[in-house]
């Protein structure tokens, strides 16, 4: 306790000098956790919408199904299979038709995606009741990066030219019935959402589907070897991988400004040794083993770090609440560029994140504070009390 | 009574109607002498009118019947030595750039060469009308001063890109100087207008072919027969994929 105590007195007794490590270091606390969380809440955002709108509890793929290769899916469809077909029917599993197709907005050509829905499901966020038509009309949604691209709006009707099964050429006009804002570009870029029932009829399909979305609560049931069974994991892998590796990317960034912080408070402790080498001298003196002397300096140094975190706390915790209420507005519409990313993103800061970091800078500065302190051990304490450099 | 004799001036008038045109099926066949043949080889350029750009595509072409073909690109200079070869609904592209062959599903037959207006399918098959439509004269017309009869083509096999098609055929000369492409809708989807129509050897063929996406803007591509030979020996070595990388 005397030397925790010793080393407080010591380290405010060095002013400016403390101050300026305590400050520097304490902005790598306050940025390490505000990446940190930025990154866990667009995870939990990304998370939350992709479930959302796409892929619900998990999701049974045709064995042909590559959603990487629009060539494939001519071939990747299928008939419900009896195990799913009852729970299909009351809407617990959500079928989904895909196929290429073409659209010619205003003389142009886009190739989009043409993916048919039941208009009652409730598992996705879509807006499928705008499906439902009582006229002849084919009616269609599509989210507002599509409608952006393609400079469509509600009402607007546009050729959609498809292939059916048999590759015939087919063409009609589709009204679009509804717009929708979403954070998914993986169910609005290039697609263009239709009843179920009139994509199978388009197509010559009767009964088939591509995919088939599962609620949250029906889980994965045996079915035939045509289908195969994708779970969040599965789904999610893509989002998290790029979670990831943003992440790597922001370790380089925050390790940059740990060994800025590093770097004042290792050379503070060559500072202090070599001129403090009279005190050294006198505290062995009286008593001390050159054991505990190394123990001092190094609290010292390390109590740098507790200092930094109590003034990171001072002005991190007002500042990083407030970007977790407001959140952070992202400039460039990121899902453009095919991410999952909301307009704003709303950092995440958990316990174990703040508790995570804390400890972990004050494991470097105890380290780094023991590394110059270690020269202590080989002074001799004579030479030392007589103020000669050694 | 009066019924009677309306009912006997319809059908003698519908008769002699009908006997103005000759034979749909027998006019086929005849566009199929043509335009058809067990073998062709024969050099095009394709000038691509994009919203923008115009590019042109030299092509060098060996097709037997509607099974195999061997294209190789002669120009522009980045896709020289570029070789596709169609075997029955497979497809595989040779890149020099690479020195890889690519070997891509059918599907890709159905997909726009180089941004033109044609598919794969379009340049590398060889159908014969009688084996794929059903075919009606339902009038005449006249297009670029030649009298040609108006017939309307009905698919009756299913696995077709257009169900439906309009000919407007030269009465002389037995081949199409208007083409329409329908869907199974009834929408017009493409229109091709030959010209520079050319006896080779026994038949009558064209050498300029304009195709349009009647769906999109634009010029469409016209695609030019530079040099063609029909029924001509192709070793059948030219068919293999050790062709692709000589």
């Amino acid at each position: 306790m005397m030397a925790f105590n010793l080393a407080f007195r010591n380290l405010l007794g060095a002013g400016l000098r403390t101050w300026l490590n305590v400050i520097v270091l304490s902005f790598s606390f306050v940025i390490i956790i505000w990446t940190k969380g930025l990154l866990q809440g667009w995870d939990r955002q990304a998370r939350h919408d992709m479930i959302k709108w796409e892929i619900g509890g998990g999701q049974y793929w045709h064995a042909s199904y590559d959603p990487y290769d629009p060539f494939t899916l001519s071939d990747s469809h299928g008939a419900i299979p009896e195990g799913l077909a009852a729970i299909a029917s009351d809407t617990s599993i959500v079928p989904v038709l895909i196929a290429q197709g073409t659209i010619f907005p205003a003389g142009r050509m886009q190739s989009v995606l043409i993916k048919g829905i039941p208009p009652e499901q409730k598992i996705l966020a879509l807006p499928t009741e705008k499906l439902v038509s009582a006229d002849n009309d084919i009616p269609a949604i599509i989210g507002s990066s599509m409608a952006e691209n393609t400079r469509l709006g509600e009402g607007d009707y546009v050729t959609l030219r498809w292939r059916d099964r048999n590759g015939t050429f087919d063409a009609t006009e589709i009204r679009i019935a509804g717009l929708f804002e979403t954070t998914v570009p993986t169910v609005d870029v290039g697609q263009v959402w239709i009843p179920l029932e009139k994509l199978r009829e388009m197509m010559l399909l009767p009964g088939e589907a591509t995919v088939l979305i599962a609620g949250e609560l029906t889980g994965e049931v045996s079915v035939t070897d045509e289908w195969v069974f994708k779970d969040h994991k599965t789904l999610l892998a893509d989002i998290e991988q790029i979670i990831k590796a943003k992440g790597s990317m922001g370790v380089i960034i925050w390790g940059i400004l740990l060994l800025l912080a590093m770097l004042a408070v290792f050379d503070t402790q060559v500072f202090s040794i070599f001129r403090r080498q009279k005190e050294i001298g006198t505290y062995v003196a009286l008593g001390m083993t050159r054991g505990e002397v190394v123990k001092l300096f190094t609290i010292e140094g390390a109590m740098n770090s507790v200092l930094a975190a109590a003034v990171g706390a001072i002005y991190g915790i007002p500042l990083l609440t407030l970007q977790a209420v407001n959140g952070i507005s992202i400039p460039v519409k990121s899902s453009d560029y095919g991410l999952a990313m909301a307009e704003k993103l709303y950092p995440v800061y958990s316990i174990g994140l703040i508790a995570g970091t804390v400890l972990i800078v004050m494991l470097v500065t105890t380290i780094v504070s023991y590394w110059p302190s270690r020269k202590i051990a080989r002074l001799n304490p004579t030479e030392a009390l007589r103020g000669r450099m050694q | 009574m009066k019924r009677l004799i309306a009912l006997i001036i319809f059908i003698t008038g519908y008769l002699s109607l009908n006997a103005q045109y000759p034979d749909a099926k027998k006019l086929l066949e005849r566009i199929d002498q043509n335009m058809s043949s067990e073998n062709r080889v024969f050099s095009s350029s394709m000038i691509i009118h994009g919203r923008r750009t115009t590019h042109t595509v030299k092509l060098r072409t060996w097709t037997a019947g509607e099974e195999k073909s061997f294209t190789e690109y002669l120009f522009p200079v980045r896709e020289q030595g570029t070789k596709m070869l169609k075997l029955e609904d497979q497809l595989w592209i040779y890149s020099p750039s690479t020195d890889r062959i690519i070997q891509i599903a059918g599907h890709m037959l159905r997909q726009s060469v180089m941004g033109s207006d044609l598919s794969y399918e379009d340049l590398m098959e060889d159908n014969k009308l009688t084996d794929q439509y059903n075919a009606k004269v339902t009038g005449t017309e006249t297009v670029d001063g030649h009298q040609c009869w108006v017939i309307e083509l009905t698919a009756f096999v299913t696995e077709i890109a257009y169900h439906g098609k309009k000919l407007w055929v030269d009465q002389e000369r037995n081949i199409p100087l208007k083409e329409e492409m329908y869907a199974k809708s009834g929408t017009l989807l493409k229109r091709t207008e030959l010209s520079d129509i050319q006896r080779i050897n026994e038949r009558w063929y064209p050498k300029k072919i304009v195709f349009r996406d009647m769906l999109k803007e634009g010029d469409g591509t016209e695609f030019i027969i530079d040099e063609i030979e029909f029924n001509v020996p192709i070793e059948d070595h030219i068919f293999s994929k050790a062709s692709l990388k000589k």
